[in-house]
C-alpha cells in the first residue's frame, strides 16, 4: 500500500495547484480570443460559417438576453429529444455487440436530463446497460453540448458586466460553435490521446470473457470506445463515467499520472474562466481575485480532507489499526491522489469519481457534500460555476457597497433590485431544492427506501445525492438506491431546475447588466479586487452556502463522526 | 418582522396548549420563548416609533398652522380689487392672493406685485424677517410664513395637498416616505435569507424525526425549538432597524434645518461623485475684502489710503467697508472731512463709486471704467498701472483701481476669502472620492487661482447660465453622479437635470421646484452634509445587515447541539460556548435576539460614524467592526446571557 507521506503529498499538491494555475491563465488568455473573436483559423471559420447558415445566423447579429436564453433552451431541448430517443431505442440501433436493450422510460428521462444539464447522474450501469452507440452518438455528444452550454452561459455573463448601455450579449448559436469548435474538441482530442499513451482503451469490440481471478469461473471485462469519453468527460466536469466505477476503473484511470492528468483536465476550464473575465473586462486583478477566491475554498477543502482520511477512521474500536483510511480508495492513486480527486471533482460540478465517497470518513465525505452545497463556485461546473460566483459577488458587493455608503457597483455597473433578485434566484435555487426535496426523502416511503445505511450515515446519502443533482454535479456518495422512482423523476425534475433556472436568471443579470451605464472608478470605489474584498466574498460564500446546510451536516457526517469517534 | 409575529402566535398558542394538556415538556421553556419572541417584537416597533417621534412634534405643529390658515382672493392683480375670504385648501394654482401685514401667506406662490418682510421661523426656524418682492430672484413665498410688513399680491403655484408645508409634514412624518431602490434590494435580500432560514427549518422537523426513528433516542425537535432557532436565524436585528435606519437619516436632515423631498434624493447624495459648487457663498464668503493698498509709481502709500478711504467713505457694500476697515487699519485718514462731500453711488453707466469733497473727485472702480475715466479726462495711464493690475488678477484677487481729480494713485486688491474650513472639507472629499467642480463668473485666472487656494478640483470660469447644465449633462454621459446648489431662476434647469439638486429656501420658486432638496437656511456648503448624512444611511443598513448576519454563526452553535442533543448525544461537542443547558441555550439565544435590537437603536438612529477615507479602507476598517464583531459579540453575549439565566432559573 503506498503509504501516505504528508510532506512528499503537499509538495505534491502545490506543485499541481501551480501548474493548474499556470494552465488557466493561457486557457484564460485562449477562451478570451476565441470568444471575443479575435482568434479565428481558416479551416474551423469555413465549418463555422457553413453552420451559422444553416441556422441562419451570423456572428454579427447579437441577440438581447431573452433571445439568448431562448436559443439555449431550444437547442438543449432538442439535445434532450435526440438523446432520450437515443436511450430508448438502444436496442434496436448499432453498435450494440453486448445486445443491451433499450432504457425504461423513467431511467431515459433521468439519464438524458441528466447529460444534458451536465449533472451526468448516473442511475445506470454505463457497460452493462449503455451500447457504444449510445455512449458514443448519445451520451459523449451531449457531454460536449452541456458543457459547452455552461461556457456560452458564462461568456455571455461576462459580456453583460463588461459591455454598456446595450442590450445584446453575444449570440448562443456562434458562442456554442465556438465552444466546441475551438475549446472542446482541440483539447478533448489532445487529452485523449494522452489518456491512449496511458491505457485507456478505445474500441468497439465486444466484452472479453476470460478466466476469473483465482479460477472463480468465468470474467466478463468490458470493451468501449472509452478515451474519447473519458477525455471531454473531465475537461467538461460532465463525470459519467464509461463505467459504473467512473474513474476508479483501471480502463478509465489506469495509472497515478492518468489520475493527476485527468483532476488536471477537470480543473482547466473552470480555473480558466476568472482569467478570461479579467482579460475581457480589462482588470486582469478581477479575475485574480476571483480566483484567490476559489483556489483558498479548494485549498481549505482539500486540507481538511486529507488531514481527515490521513488520520483514519476516528472510531476508538480502531484505534489499534494504524495509519491511512484506504476503504473505498484505489491503491494505485492512493491517498494524496483520492483527496485531490473527490475534492476536485465536487468542487467544480464534475462528479466523476476514483473513490466511493461513501466510504471516506465522515468529515473527509464532509468536504465534498459542503463543496457541493457550496454552489458549486469553487471552481465550478465549466461555465455554470462561474456564473454562481458572480452571483454571489454581486451578493457581496451590495452589502460591502452599503458598507461603505455607496449605492453598490460591480465593475462600474451599479448593483440595483433586479440584479439582487436574479442572483439570489441563482445562488438560492439549488439549496431551496435540497432541502426540499431531502425534507420529503425523510418522510415518504418511497425515500426511506433507497437508505442502504440508516443513521446519520444515511441522511448523508441523501443530503448528497439532492445536493449533487441540484447542483448537477452528477457525483453519488452511494449507499442509496436512486433508481427507485422517487429518486428517479424527482431528481430529473431537481436536476432541470438546478441547471436551467439559475442559468436564465444570470443571462437576465447579464443582460440588465450590459444596459447600464458604467459609472468611471475613483477612490470612492468599493475596491473589487482587494484582499479584504477577497475575505469578505468567501464570507458571504460560506455563510450563504454553510450555515444554510449546518443542520443537516450536524445531523449527518458530524453527528457520525462523533459517534464514531466518542465510541457510540 | 411579521415572522416573529407569527413565530409568537405560534409559541403563544403551544404554551397555552401545553398548559392544559401536558405533554411532557418544559411548559416554562416554551413560555419563556414565547414571551422573548413578543418582546422581539415590541423592540422593533419601539425602534421605528422611537425614529418617527422625534419628528411629529415639529409636524403637529405645522399642521396646526396649515388648519388655521384663510386667504383673500382676489380676481385683478390690483390691491384695491374686492376681497373674498377663502380656506387655504381651496385656492387652486394661478388663483391670486393679497397678503395683508400680520397675515399668513395661505400657500405657496409667487409675488407678483410688492414688496414685503417675511417672517419664515415657522419653515426654518430662523427669526430674522426676509425681504420677498416680485420680480427677481426673492420673488418666491411659502405657505405658513407671515407677513409682518407691507403688503403683496401672490399668485398660488402649488395644488392644495401639493405645498411645501404638506411636503414637510409628510416627509417629517414619514408618511410618504418610499422606499428608495436600495433600501428595496435590501428588502429583497433580506426577505430571501429569511425564506431560505424558513426552509432550513422546516427541513429539521422532518430530518429530525428521521433522525430521532433511527438512532433510536429522542424525538423530532419541538416545534417551540424550531421557532426559536428561526427567529434567530432569519435576519430580525437588521428588519427591524431598517424602518428606524430611513427614518431617522431623514430626521438628521431636519435638525440640521435641510428638507429632502425624497429618500431618494438622499441616497442618490451618498453616491454623488462631483459636486458642483458656486464660488461666491460656498467657498468664499460672499464678498471680497481689501488686502492690499498699491501706489502706482509716483505716488504716495497715503496719497493712496486717503483716496481709497474717501472713495469708499459711503460705500456701504461689504467691499466698502473692507476698504474703510483696511485704511483705518493704521489709524483713520484725517484729511477726508464728511462735510460738504457728495456720494456718488456705484451705477451700472459709470461702473464707478466715490466722492466728491470741494473740488476734488475720488473714484475707484474696475480698470477699465477708471481708464475711461481718466484718458476721457485726457490725462495718461500710468504705465505700470497693467502690471500691477495683472499682478492681482493672476493670484485670484480683483484689482479695484482708485483715481484722484481723474489721475490714477493706485489699486486696492480686493480678495475672495475662502471660508474657514472649506479646504479641509474639500480635501475629504477628495478622499472619500468626490470631485469638487467649482462655477464662477470671474476670468480664468482668477478663478484659477481661487481653485487653487481652495484646492478644488476642477473649476469653470466665466460662466453663463446654461453652462452649469451642459455641464452636468456632460458629466452625467460619463456616468457620474452630479450635485450642485442654486438658487436663482436660472439655475432651474440645471437644478432639474443634476442628480442631487440643493435649493435654498430663499431662492425663486422655479428653483425650489427644480430641486428635490431645500436647504432651509440657505447655507450653500449644506450639501455636503447631505452627502455624508445620505453615505450614512447606507452604511448603517450595510453595517447592521453584515452585523445580523455574522451573528447566525453563534446562534447556530448555540441552538443546534442544543435541539439535537436528546437525538445525537455525541452533538455536545458543538457546544462550543458551553452552555449550560440545552433549554437556557435556546432562551439565551433568543433573548440575545431580542436584545440586540434596543442595544443597536441608538447606532441606527445616530448612523454609523462617517469617516471620510478611502473606500478601500473604510470597507476594511467597517468589515472588522461589524462582521468580526458581529461573529464575536453574540458568543459574548449569549454565554453571558446563559451565565445569569442558569444562575437565577429552574431551566
Amino acid at each position: 500500500m503506498p503509504a501516505a507521506n504528508p510532506v512528499f503529498d503537499v509538495t505534491l499538491f502545490i506543485l499541481f495547484l501551480i501548474i493548474v494555475t499556470g494552465a488557466a491563465v493561457l486557457a484564460g488568455r485562449y477562451l478570451a480570443a476565441v470568444f471575443s473573436g479575435s482568434l479565428t483559423w481558416a479551416p474551423f471559420s469555413r465549418i463555422e460559417h457553413a453552420l451559422f447558415r444553416l441556422v441562419g445566423t451570423s456572428p454579427e447579429q447579437e441577440e438581447s438576453w431573452q433571445g439568448y436564453a431562448r436559443d439555449l433552451l431550444i437547442f438543449n431541448a432538442l439535445g434532450f429529444l435526440i438523446l432520450f430517443l437515443i436511450l430508448l431505442l438502444q436496442g434496436i440501433l448499432p453498435l450494440n455487440p453486448q445486445q443491451v436493450p433499450g432504457f425504461s422510460l423513467i431511467d431515459a428521462l433521468n439519464i438524458a436530463v441528466s447529460f444534458v444539464t451536465n449533472t451526468n447522474w448516473q442511475v445506470y450501469s454505463g457497460e452493462a446497460s449503455a451500447n457504444y452507440f449510445t455512449q458514443v452518438l448519445g451520451l459523449t455528444v451531449q457531454n460536449f453540448l452541456s458543457a459547452a452550454t455552461g461556457i456560452c452561459v458564462a461568456i455571455a455573463v461576462m459580456r453583460g458586466h463588461t459591455r454598456k448601455m446595450t442590450d445584446r450579449i453575444g449570440n448562443f448559436w456562434v458562442d456554442m460553435t465556438r465552444a466546441v469548435l475551438y475549446v472542446l474538441l482541440p483539447l478533448a482530442c489532445i487529452a485523449a490521446l494522452i489518456l491512449l499513451s496511458q491505457g485507456v482503451i478505445q474500441n468497439f469490440d465486444p466484452s472479453l470473457k476470460t478466466t476469473g481471478y483465482g479460477g472463480t469461473g468465468s470474467q466478463t471485462i468490458a470493451m468501449g470506445p472509452v478515451a474519447s469519453q473519458e477525455a471531454i468527460k473531465e475537461l467538461g466536469t460532465n463525470g459519467g463515467g464509461f463505467f459504473n466505477a467512473n474513474s476508479a476503473h483501471p480502463y478509465e484511470n489506469p495509472t497515478s499520472f492518468s489520475n493527476l492528468f485527468e483532476i488536471f483536465l477537470i480543473l482547466l476550464i473552470p480555473a480558466a474562466l476568472p482569467f478570461t473575465f479579467g482579460i475581457i473586462s480589462g482588470q486582469k486583478r478581477q479575475g485574480w481575485a476571483l480566483y484567490a477566491v476559489m483556489m483558498m475554498l479548494f485549498v481549505a477543502s482539500l486540507g481538511t480532507m486529507y488531514a481527515s482520511e490521513l488520520s483514519g477512521n476516528p472510531s476508538r474500536a480502531l484505534q489499534d489499526v494504524p495509519g491511512v483510511s484506504m476503504e473505498g480508495k484505489e491503491v494505485r492513486f492512493g491517498l494524496s491522489g483520492t483527496a485531490l480527486f473527490s475534492t476536485s471533482t465536487t468542487a467544480t460540478a464534475c462528479g466523476a469519481v476514483n473513490a466511493m465517497h461513501d466510504s471516506l470518513t465522515p468529515l473527509g465525505g464532509l468536504v465534498p457534500m459542503f463543496l457541493i452545497l457550496l454552489g458549486e463556485v469553487v471552481f465550478g461546473g465549466v461555465g455554470s460555476g462561474f456564473a454562481t460566483m458572480i452571483a454571489f459577488v454581486i451578493v457581496a458587493v451590495f452589502i460591502a457597497g452599503l458598507m461603505i455608503g455607496r449605492t453598490p457597483e460591480y465593475l462600474a455597473k451599479k448593483v440595483e433590485i433586479f440584479e439582487m433578485k436574479m442572483a439570489l434566484i441563482a445562488i438560492l435555487i439549488p439549496g431551496i431544492l435540497v432541502l426540499v426535496f431531502v425534507g420529503i426523502g425523510v418522510v415518504i416511503e418511497g425515500g426511506l427506501l433507497g437508505i442502504f445505511n440508516p443513521g446519520p450515515h444515511g441522511l448523508s446519502e441523501i443530503v448528497y445525492a439532492f445536493a449533487s443533482m441540484a447542483n448537477n454535479n452528477g457525483s453519488a456518495f452511494a449507499g442509496l438506491n436512486a433508481a427507485l422512482p422517487f429518486y428517479t423523476l424527482s431528481g430529473a425534475v431537481v436536476m432541470v431546475i438546478g441547471r436551467y433556472v439559475p442559468a436564465i436568471a444570470m443571462l437576465a443579470l447579464a443582460g440588465t447588466m450590459a444596459r447600464k451605464k458604467t459609472i468611471p472608478p475613483g477612490p470612492g470605489t468599493l475596491p473589487t479586487a482587494s484582499p479584504s474584498f477577497v475575505l469578505w466574498l468567501i464570507a458571504v460564500i460560506l455563510i450563504i452556502g454553510a450555515l444554510t446546510f449546518f443542520p443537516l451536516f450536524a445531523m449527518g457526517p458530524i453527528a457520525e463522526h462523533f459517534a464514531l469517534a466518542g465510541g457510540l | 418582522m411579521f415572522s416573529v409575529e407569527i413565530g409568537g402566535i405560534l409559541t403563544t398558542l403551544i404554551f397555552l396548549y401545553e398548559t392544559f394538556v401536558p405533554a411532557g415538556g418544559s411548559v416554562f421553556f416554551v413560555g419563556m420563548v414565547s414571551a422573548w419572541l413578543w418582546l422581539t417584537v415590541l423592540f422593533s416597533n419601539f425602534a421605528e416609533s422611537l425614529a418617527e417621534g422625534r419628528g411629529k412634534a415639529r409636524a403637529a405643529s405645522l399642521r396646526r398652522s396649515r388648519a388655521t390658515m384663510t386667504a383673500n382672493k382676489i380676481e385683478s392683480q390690483s390691491l384695491s380689487a374686492p376681497v373674498t375670504t377663502v380656506a387655504s385648501p381651496d385656492l387652486r394654482c394661478g388663483d391670486l392672493v393679497l397678503v395683508r401685514t400680520g397675515d399668513l401667506i395661505p400657500s405657496d406662490g409667487e409675488v407678483i406685485a410688492g414688496a414685503a418682510l417675511v417672517n419664515e421661523a415657522a419653515i426654518t426656524g430662523e427669526s430674522a424677517p426676509v425681504v420677498r418682492e416680485a420680480g427677481g430672484d426673492r420673488s418666491a413665498v411659502t405657505g405658513g410664513t407671515t407677513v409682518i410688513a407691507n403688503e403683496i399680491i401672490v399668485r398660488i403655484t402649488a395644488e392644495p395637498g401639493k405645498t411645501f408645508l404638506d411636503c414637510m409634514i409628510q416627509m417629517i412624518e414619514g408618511a410618504t416616505r418610499r422606499k428608495t431602490p436600495n433600501e428595496i434590494a435590501l428588502e429583497i435580500l433580506l426577505f430571501a435569507l429569511t425564506g431560505i432560514f424558513l426552509l432550513v427549518v422546516a427541513t429539521i422537523w422532518p430530518v429530525s424525526a428521521y433522525s430521532a426513528a433511527v438512532s433510536g433516542s429522542g424525538s423530532p425537535v419541538h416545534v417551540a425549538v424550531l421557532v426559536a432557532l428561526f427567529v434567530c436565524l432569519a435576519p430580525t436585528t437588521i428588519a427591524a432597524l431598517l424602518p428606524a435606519i430611513g427614518i431617522a437619516g431623514m430626521d438628521r436632515l431636519f435638525q440640521r434645518n435641510i428638507i429632502a423631498m425624497s429618500g431618494r434624493a438622499i441616497e442618490a447624495a451618498g453616491d454623488v461623485n462631483i459636486l458642483l459648487l458656486d464660488k461666491t457663498g460656498t467657498i468664499t464668503l460672499g464678498n471680497r475684502q481689501a488686502v492690499a493698498f498699491i501706489p502706482v509709481d509716483g505716488m504716495a502709500d497715503e496719497d493712496l489710503v486717503t483716496a481709497a478711504y474717501c472713495a469708499s467713505y459711503d460705500d456701504e457694500t461689504p467691499e466698502g467697508k473692507s476698504i474703510i476697515s483696511l485704511a483705518c487699519a493704521s489709524g483713520c485718514p484725517t484729511t477726508c472731512p464728511p462735510e460738504h462731500a457728495v456720494f456718488i453711488p456705484f451705477s451700472a453707466q459709470t461702473r464707478m463709486s466715490g466722492m466728491d469733497i470741494g473740488g476734488t473727485t475720488y473714484r475707484k472702480g474696475a480698470t477699465d471704467a477708471i481708464t475711461n475715466e481718466v484718458t476721457s479726462a485726457g490725462r495718461e495711464v500710468p504705465p505700470d498701472l497693467v502690471s500691477k493690475v495683472t499682478r492681482i488678477a493672476q493670484t485670484g484677487g480683483t484689482p479695484l483701481v482708485v483715481s484722484k481729480d481723474h489721475s490714477v494713485i493706485g489699486v486696492i486688491h480686493l480678495k475672495d476669502i475662502l471660508k474657514s474650513g472649506v479646504r479641509e472639507r474639500f480635501f475629504d472629499l477628495r478622499r472619500m472620492g468626490i470631485r469638487t467642480v467649482m462655477i464662477t463668473g470671474d476670468n480664468p485666472l482668477t478663478a484659477a487661482a481661487i481653485a487653487a487656494e481652495a484646492g478644488v478640483d476642477d473649476f469653470l470660469a466665466e460662466t453663463k447660465p446654461d453652462d452649469k447644465l451642459r455641464l452636468i449633462k456632460e458629466y452625467q454621459d460619463e456616468g457620474y453622479m452630479v450635485a450642485m446648489t442654486g438658487d436663482g431662476t436660472n439655475d432651474a434647469p440645471a437644478l432639474a437635470q443634476a442628480d442631487v439638486a440643493v435649493a435654498m429656501n430663499n431662492g425663486t420658486q422655479p428653483a425650489r421646484e427644480a430641486a428635490n432638496i431645500i436647504d432651509l437656511d440657505s447655507d450653500p456648503t449644506k450639501l455636503i452634509d447631505v452627502v455624508e448624512i445620505g453615505k450614512q444611511i447606507l452604511m448603517t443598513r450595510g453595517a447592521l445587515t453584515t452585523f445580523s448576519i455574522a451573528n447566525d454563526v453563534a446562534k447556530y452553535f448555540a441552538i443546534i447541539p442544543a435541539a439535537f442533543l436528546v437525538i445525537y448525544p455525541q452533538l455536545a461537542v458543538l457546544n462550543i460556548m458551553g452552555l449550560a443547558t440545552p433549554e437556557s441555550a435556546i432562551i439565551s439565544a433568543v433573548i440575545f435576539n431580542a436584545l440586540i435590537i434596543p442595544l443597536l437603536i441608538p447606532l441606527a438612529l445616530r448612523g454609523v460614524q462617517f469617516r471620510p477615507m478611502p473606500a478601500a479602507r473604510l470597507f476594511t476598517y467597517n468589515l472588522v467592526i461589524f462582521g468580526l464583531g458581529g461573529i464575536v459579540a453574540p458568543f459574548l453575549g449569549i454565554k453571558g446571557i446563559d451565565i445569569l439565566i442558569s444562575a437565577v432559573m429552574p431551566l
